[in-house]
């Protein structure tokens, strides 16, 4: 661990090693090591195509990698599938919202109840009093995350018919349902204004201490990551080309020519010789 | 709003209890009112109602294209045409034994086939459905009678009591449709119910958030199929007679109207869906060779005008008061 | 040797029914992703229309354009008038319910499909019709030792050319790349210009209108046509084109072909009995190791 790495307990969360994806003749993700660590938001970050997603989708199960491994609190998680690995304890969001729109906002965070329930065929037709128990208790922590969130008042609207910037905490609350150790944000601030990323900012800082989670998450924002991240890692081209904390990789050239391209002074942009 | 804490069936009887008083009393007087031929078409209703229900798990509930669940009927019926007449077991021991047969296969057949998607899934069941239907026709093993079927069916009986008549098969139907309404509406407030409408509206962010896709798919086919089953037995006792013409692709169609056009996962809109599958052809019996045209025409009118069913599920009520509240019917 | 070789022809003749009727069920899904459940009906009506100018024009049409133009303008009306009835049905039971999604469309497509069945019944009878044999060519060849019909020929000739034009146009053209954009994603190509109402009519006149012609074409093969011959047609022709990779039109072609000699084989190498069972297997197999058809492409989701 780097000795200048915020508000990190030294207990490794999330691991991979070698970390590859290969689509076809695409190398998307190549070689990637991340580390996390309990209490942090480690941020990652790259241009677009860079492979940051395909590297929460091989973390969350929904790609199987090439090569490598994905190791969760020391566990070998590599290639379990996404309803397993919830139920360990990572829990995630999509870039592009997939909450289930025809059910209301209450249905929705119940989603994120499921592994943590367990009543069967029989005992839901017959409504033992065991299985009415933990409706009970499905409906109270749920409707507890919604107002976490402060998305109480809207518990029974559908999910299709809330406000954007609702729909991105509605994700959210869906995902800590299911109380996780690890919780995975793909690009939480995407379509967001200032003053909601803002509140999402704060939201997410209250949130390592009160729900004692650890964060990863996928921005753009700059602001954002400048504003809340302990760690950053970023990819370029499906590779790890730096990381540290914010502000020294801010300045980090390597970094600053992935984003913008190479600062050639001899770069042709067409006119002739 | 009414807080959705899904406590037994009795907290919601009581709510709205004048409205199921009368629509329960109408069901029981019915049968007295009317000639046997009457009740018959409400037994057919009864037995389309039982089909709607159970497709509608895999169909409303899931999502799932299922345009093979005739054959689950058939199995249903057949399992218990065969064992009946052949060895002489009892109609109603027979009951949950065919049920279990339909479920059963469809465990075996619906599992290499459950990961599939939509329009390919589609095509999938009406090839399982037809294989059945062929695999009847040709009479393996001797077993199903060939085109003409297996008949010398018994009447379901316990020791002296014998379902013998129209108006006893009415009461055995829709005794056996309105166990299934509770026990589905049960379903529906549960999380398994949950999980196969996650399934529905988005299977990657169902899988996501914890639910086994392919577990809950599987277990929605099964119950739709046993569910079929159980239909298939008392129609087989009820004709005392089976035969591979009842069970064709049409009759996947009919059941997948009845889903529709009732509204997909609405139990009170299965009701009505199977009201107007089977009264349909009656009311226009007169009418004998428009009577299809009109009804084809009714469809596509259907569809034009109330594409979300003619009784939509209402998200957020909870029990039987979710059937019998029609405020908010149609979302905003 | 040679049965093997007439089975195969025999094979590739019903195959080229199902496959032209295939492309029908395969245009209109692409375009509209619209099960259009009607097709099959289409396809009949068209092979009665074609009784009809057989039966009744017969006399006038052999004097002024003898014996092959009478066939011709029997396959011309039926192809014509399908057109028009296919515009027809797209107008009225398919347009309005678009915006309600796909699974409504699935059951107006199949109000559509039993309307027009019963009315074909309504108009023509229940009973079976048939084709008058003395117009139809019962020539016999012999190449190589095989035999093959006069009639066999024609129809291998005519399915393989209509085939190539579609697929020319389709592969080939400007127009063609329309199509298969709009099949690829409606609502981009709306935006970038491709004039949405003229790819479906496009499709909705080509695909009723092969259907069509093939209807004559077995009304002239098998003789004899009756009502319900849609259900049967279109079920195996739109098996037809799942095989092939649904939306995909060479994978209806190939999926039409490869149903048709599966069948003969399975009827002559299996039992005719059993043979419609087979080629269910031979599906439900396919799409178990090959999800998306046989020339389906694997469109990956965005996670």
């Amino acid at each position: 661990m780097h000795k200048d790495r915020r508000h990190s307990s030294g207990e490794v969360v999330l691991e991979t090693r070698n970390l590859t994806k290969i689509f076809g003749g695409l190398v998307a993700v190549n070689d990637v090591d991340l580390t996390v660590y309990k209490g942090e938001i480690l941020s990652l970050i790259g241009p677009n195509g860079a492979g940051k997603t395909t590297v929460f989708n091989m973390v969350t199960g929904i790609y199987h990698p090439e090569k490598g491994k994905v190791l969760f609190k020391g566990k070998d998680i590599t290639g379990r599938k996404p309803h397993r690995i919830i139920s360990y304890g990572i829990a995630r969001t999509f870039q592009n919202i997939r909450l289930f729109p025809d059910m209301t906002c209450l249905e929705n965070v119940m989603a994120g109840r499921h592994c943590r329930s367990s009543a069967g065929l029989l005992s839901s037709i017959f409504k033992t009093p065991r299985q009415r128990m933990e409706e009970k208790n499905i409906h109270e922590t749920c409707e507890k995350r919604l107002a976490q969130v402060n998305l109480a008042r809207l518990k029974h609207e559908l999910a299709k018919n809330i406000a954007y910037g609702s729909q991105r905490m509605l994700e959210i609350a869906r995902a800590l349902a299911s109380e996780p150790a690890l919780l995975v944000l793909d690009e939480p601030s995407s379509g967001l204004n200032p003053r909601e990323t803002e509140d999402l900012m704060a939201f997410l800082k209250r949130l390592i201490h009160e729900d004692d989670v650890t964060i990863l998450l996928i921005e753009h924002d700059m602001n954002m990551v400048m504003g809340i991240s302990d760690w950053v890692v970023v990819l370029d081209g499906g590779r790890k080309i730096a990381e540290g904390v914010p502000e020294d990789v801010y300045a980090d050239p390597q970094v600053i020519e992935a984003y913008l391209g190479k600062d050639d002074e001899d770069t042709d942009y067409g006119a002739s010789a | 709003m009414e807080q959705a804490t899904g406590s037994g069936i009795r907290k919601y009887i009581t709510a709205q209890p004048l409205r199921l008083a009368l629509v329960v009393a109408a069901f029981l007087i019915y049968p007295f009112l009317v000639s046997d031929y009457f009740i018959d078409i409400a037994f057919f209703f009864g037995i389309y109602a039982l089909l709607g229900l159970s497709l509608n798990i895999v169909l409303g509930e899931v999502g799932l294209f299922d345009f093979g669940h005739a054959g689950f009927y058939a199995i249903g019926a057949y399992t218990t045409a065969i064992l009946n007449t052949k060895f002489g077991v009892p109609i109603l021991v027979l009951l949950p034994l065919s049920a279990l047969a339909a479920g059963l296969f469809a465990y075996i057949v619906c599992s290499p086939v459950i990961h599939l998607q939509g329009d390919y899934l589609l095509i999938v069941t009406l090839g399982l459905g037809e294989i059945i239907r062929l695999a009847l026709i040709n009479n393996p093993f001797d077993l199903t009678g060939g085109p003409n079927g297996v008949f010398g069916i018994d009447f379901p009986s316990i020791g002296p009591l014998v379902v013998d008549s129209s108006i006893e098969y009415y009461f055995l139907i829709w005794i056996l449709v309105g166990l299934s309404i509770v026990g589905l509406l049960s379903l529906q407030h549960s999380r398994i119910g949950r999980a196969w409408n996650y399934i529905r509206e988005d299977e990657t962010a169902a899988n996501a958030s914890g639910i086994d896709s392919r577990k809950y798919k599987l277990l929605a086919f099964v119950l739709g199929a046993g569910l079929a089953g159980v239909a298939g037995n008392v129609y087989a006792s009820k004709l005392m007679c089976v035969s591979p013409e009842s069970f064709t692709f049409m009759e996947s169609c009919l059941m997948f109207c009845i889903v529709l056009i009732g509204g997909m996962g609405s139990i009170p809109g299965v009701l009505i869906g199977a009201a107007f599958i089977s009264l349909f052809p009656e009311i226009f019996r007169p009418f004998a060779m428009y009577r299809m045209l009109i009804f084809g025409l009714a469809m596509i009118l259907m569809m034009m005008f109330r594409p979300g069913g003619a009784w939509p599920r209402k998200r957020g009520a909870v029990g039987l008061k979710s059937l019998l509240d029609d405020t908010g019917r149609s979302d905003a | 040797m040679q049965v093997i070789l007439e089975q195969l022809i025999n094979g590739l003749t019903i195959g080229s029914f199902y496959a032209l009727i295939a492309l029908g069920y395969t245009m209109v899904y692409g375009v509209l992703k619209l099960i259009n459940f009607a097709h099959g009906d289409f396809f009949t009506f068209g092979s009665y229309l074609g009784y009809t100018v057989l039966v009744f024009g017969a006399a006038f049409l052999t004097a002024h354009f003898g014996l092959w133009g009478v066939l011709s303008v029997a396959l011309l009306a039926a192809a014509i008038s399908i057109a028009i009835v296919g515009v027809i049905v797209e107008r009225l039971a398919y347009r309005p319910v678009y915006k309600a999604g796909r699974l409504p469309a699935v059951v107006s497509a199949l109000g559509a499909s039993i309307f027009i069945q019963n009315a074909i019944m309504v108009i023509w009878g229940p009973r079976f019709q048939a084709y008058p044999s003395e117009l139809i060519p019962n020539a016999h060849l012999e190449i190589y030792g095989i035999n093959i019909s006069l009639l066999q020929v024609i129809i291998l000739v005519m399915s393989f050319l209509l085939m190539g034009v579609l697929y020319f146009i389709v592969q080939k053209t400007t127009f063609g790349a329309a199509v298969r954009a709009t099949a690829h994603d409606r609502k981009t190509a709306a935006l970038m210009g491709i004039n949405i109402n003229k790819v479906i009519f496009f499709v909705f006149t080509l695909g009723p209108a092969l259907g069509a012609i093939t209807g004559v074409m077995v009304g002239m093969y098998y003789r004899q046509i009756s009502f319900t011959m849609g259900w049967n047609y279109g079920l195996k022709a739109f098996t037809a084109s799942v095989l092939g990779g649904i939306g995909n039109i060479p994978g209806a072609m190939v999926g039409g072909l490869i149903l048709g000699v599966l069948e003969m084989l399975g009827a002559a190498y299996i039992s005719a009995a059993w043979k419609d069972v087979f080629v269910f297997i031979i599906l439900i197999l396919v799409l178990i190791f090959r999800p998306t058809g046989l020339l389906g492409e694997k469109t990956a989701e965005k996670v």
